[in-house]
């Protein structure tokens, strides 16, 4: 049907209805909505396996599951949730929102666009499908170490395939967006005059087009590996394993920034709007934004403390790592700077803004903890580090994306979403978050391991309490998905500019913001 | 358009950033390999050069020796000693016995493991069938020495070491002589 206007010019006034709507379309709002759904939906799968790991870790001994499913389980959650919901939701949030701040009436390419969404549907299903293939899905830890990786059964094909697809997916919608940004400003919005949320999106974009063809070329090796003979990390054909942990770090590293730097400029956007003041030092949080991925290439083996690196190699990574404190540092700084004597409120979005402030701070600094050679040798593979690392993804790059759902909302929908779920949103899941990985530092400290189904008795209390904790925060985001559905049905009408400290471009646009904006370039001055 | 052909030319460009990248990938290993080779790091196929080799007769050290298959290898490998008595700095021989159960050829290859781990670093290797691969014939036995010396700066608090080793099955070469076998004519 589609082709019968196949030739029409790319602004078709016409658009199809139903599924052929959503199979078809190039508009950037569409298909950053889709971007959000899909992320949505991972977010809900990894979150119901990382449900089934607490649950294991109840209390001490073999419940539920066997040791080699529940390796699976943190494996496919891991790989989920980095892959499949957090990247893919703030893709979406380019989607939506660079063409509305930079005056631009879609993204550049908006077919490769379209392209670059409908890749990740197969590849979740090849994820979520190779539980189901015989000897399950991979069970080798997100991070798929070789020699385990290159032993296990096709659920490791499987996933090497989905972590395939979703690289290319990634990488196409990277360069959508640098080419957004770069050629298709409004006139007279240079580039020190873009919103920061755009900043960090151009770097995050960079980084990406820079590392996920280096872990494409890693799980390329490990497929070879496994079945065409060759020996890059088999041991007994002269290859190394450790070889393994280096490039995947090389890449593993900027993906870490990939996945905050977007969130960075999420909460850019929300804390001066809600603190009615500029943001404090731009341009240092742009330079702050660069440092961070410049210095991103050069501390990858501080994943790799312990595998027998010479002192010298050590206190490198050591230094370079410990240096990375100072641009977050910066941010930490301009954002609190920002709210200093600001006539602040707090709705939802900076309630999380604010959350994500403290939080995400906390996980910095136990970031800085791990940085340090000796004490990373003593807490590797430890629960401090599944902290740590949640600290930075769930109270980081999560809360930014909650903050920037309820900042957007009125746009996305044209309807004010209910301020009071949100608020028990916000609260919910702050408590049961703390509840959930803060005892998982006493827990780590005290030694125990991750990825282990089962533990010794005296670290029985403080799993218990995470447990409770993950259910809790599993559940809470039932709150999220209502408070959406209701805003997107209806309620209160959103007026253009919903927030009275905004300034970027999407609020001179009414709400819902039309199919189609800025066929005509606004003139920024 | 003039934006349209901009797009497409900065399209073009970055796209051969990404496939640099992936070519980089691909060329830390060759990299990897020379820094390995360069500082000397994780050099298990060279002999060692021994320099000083002063026995520190006030130390007796008992060294375990323990071997080890994988990757469904289909051999029989074991030390002929399971333990001797050494002193830092003598020059000592130890002999491994490995069979080939199967009817054909495989080859494998063994890779040291050292226990305690730091260990590693004061053994000094003279001569070790793990400096190459061993293809072993239909049946056949091969006894193969390891000689080397232990230098004396091992830690005082050091009495007893294990020198393990892991025959592993070198995938290339099972299926070229896979291949070989198909490849020869009936008699």
């Amino acid at each position: 049907m589609e082709a019968v206007h196949g030739h029409d010019h790319a602004h078709d006034h016409h658009h199809p209805t139903g599924i052929t709507r959503w199979l078809t379309t190039t508009n950037h709002k569409d298909i950053g909505s889709m971007y959000l759904w899909f992320s949505f939906t991972m977010f809900i799968t990894g979150g119901i396996l990382a449900l089934g790991i607490r649950a294991e870790l109840f209390q001490p001994g073999l419940q539920l599951w066997k040791p080699e499913f529940f390796n699976q389980l943190t494996t496919m959650h891991g790989l989920m949730m980095v892959f499949g919901a957090i990247m893919p939701a703030f893709v979406g949030f380019a989607n939506w929102q660079i063409p509305l701040m930079i005056g631009a009436s879609d993204m550049a390419f908006a077919r490769m666009n379209n392209f670059s969404f409908w890749l990740l549907p197969p590849a979740a299903l090849l994820l979520a499908s190779s539980f189901f293939v015989p000897g399950g899905a991979t069970g080798a830890g997100w991070t798929l170490y070789a020699p385990l990786s290159v032993q296990q059964g096709m659920g490791m094909d499987l996933a090497i395939f989905a972590v395939h697809i979703m690289g290319a997916s990634s990488i196409m919608g990277s360069i959508n967006i640098i080419v957004t940004i770069l050629n298709m400003r409004a006139p007279g919005m240079t580039l020190m005059k873009m919103p920061l949320f755009v900043w960090t999106w151009l770097i995050t974009a960079y980084l990406l087009i820079a590392v996920m063809p280096v872990l494409a070329g890693a799980v390329t090796m490990l497929l070879t590996d496994r079945h065409f003979g060759t020996n890059f990390f088999n041991a007994a054909g002269g290859g190394d394993p450790v070889l393994y942990q280096h490039v995947f770090w090389f890449f593993g590293h900027p993906e870490v920034y990939i996945m905050i730097l977007p969130a960075f400029g999420i909460v850019s956007q929300v804390i001066p709007t809600f603190a009615r003041k500029p943001l404090f030092g731009y341009a240092s949080m742009v330079y702050a934004t660069a440092s961070i991925a410049i210095l991103s290439f050069i501390v990858w083996a501080h994943h790799m403390f312990v595998t027998g690196m010479p002192a010298a190699g050590q206190l490198f990574f050591m230094y370079a790592t410990m240096l990375i404190a100072v641009p977050t540092g910066v941010k930490v700084f301009n954002w609190v700077a920002t709210m200093w004597k600001g006539s602040m409120t707090f709705e939802t979005p900076m309630l999380f803004s604010v959350g994500f402030l403290f939080v995400f701070t906390m996980g910095g600094f136990t970031g800085l903890v791990c940085a340090v050679a000796p004490i990373d040798i003593q807490i590797q593979d430890t629960y401090y580090v599944v902290a740590h690392f949640h600290y930075v993804l769930v109270a980081g790059s999560l809360f930014a994306l909650f903050s920037g759902t309820y900042f957007w909302l009125p746009k996305w929908t044209g309807h004010m979403y209910d301020e009071k779920l949100g608020k028990l949103h916000f609260w919910l899941s702050m408590i049961f978050f703390n509840m959930t990985f803060f005892v998982m530092h006493f827990l780590g400290l005290a030694g125990m391991p991750r990825r282990i189904p089962d533990y010794s008795q005296q670290f029985a209390d403080f799993n218990m309490i995470a447990s409770i904790g993950a259910f809790g925060f599993g559940l809470t985001q039932l709150i999220f998905l209502a408070v959406i559905i209701k805003c997107i049905k209806g309620g209160p009408k959103a007026p253009a500019k919903p927030w009275e400290g905004a300034d970027t471009l999407e609020w001179t646009l009414p709400s819902p913001a039309p199919y189609h904006t800025f066929e005509t370039p606004p003139v920024v001055k | 358009m003039a934006l349209k052909s901009e797009n497409v030319r900065m399209l073009a460009k970055l796209v051969v950033i990404a496939c640099a990248m992936f070519g980089f990938g691909f060329a830390l290993v060759p990299f990897y390999k020379k820094i390995c080779e360069v500082t000397g790091i994780n050099d298990l196929q060279r002999a060692d050069v021994v320099t000083n080799t002063q026995v520190d007769k006030s130390r007796t050290l008992i060294l375990e020796l323990d071997a080890n298959t994988r990757n469904d290898l289909p051999w029989h490998f074991r030390p002929t000693e399971s333990s001797v008595k050494i002193h830092p700095g003598q020059l000592v021989q130890v002999v491994y016995e490995v069979r080939n159960d199967s009817d054909e050829p495989v080859t494998g290859q063994a890779i040291p493991s050292y226990g305690p781990q730091f260990a590693g670093q004061y053994f000094r290797k003279l001569d070790c069938f793990c400096f190459s691969t061993q293809e072993l014939k239909p049946r056949e036995t091969r006894r193969m020495p390891v000689v080397f010396v232990i230098h004396p700066d091992l830690p005082k608090d050091v009495n007893t070491l294990t020198l393990s080793y892991t025959f592993f099955r070198v995938e290339g070469a099972r299926r070229a002589a896979a291949t070989r076998v198909v490849a020869k004519p009936p008699v």
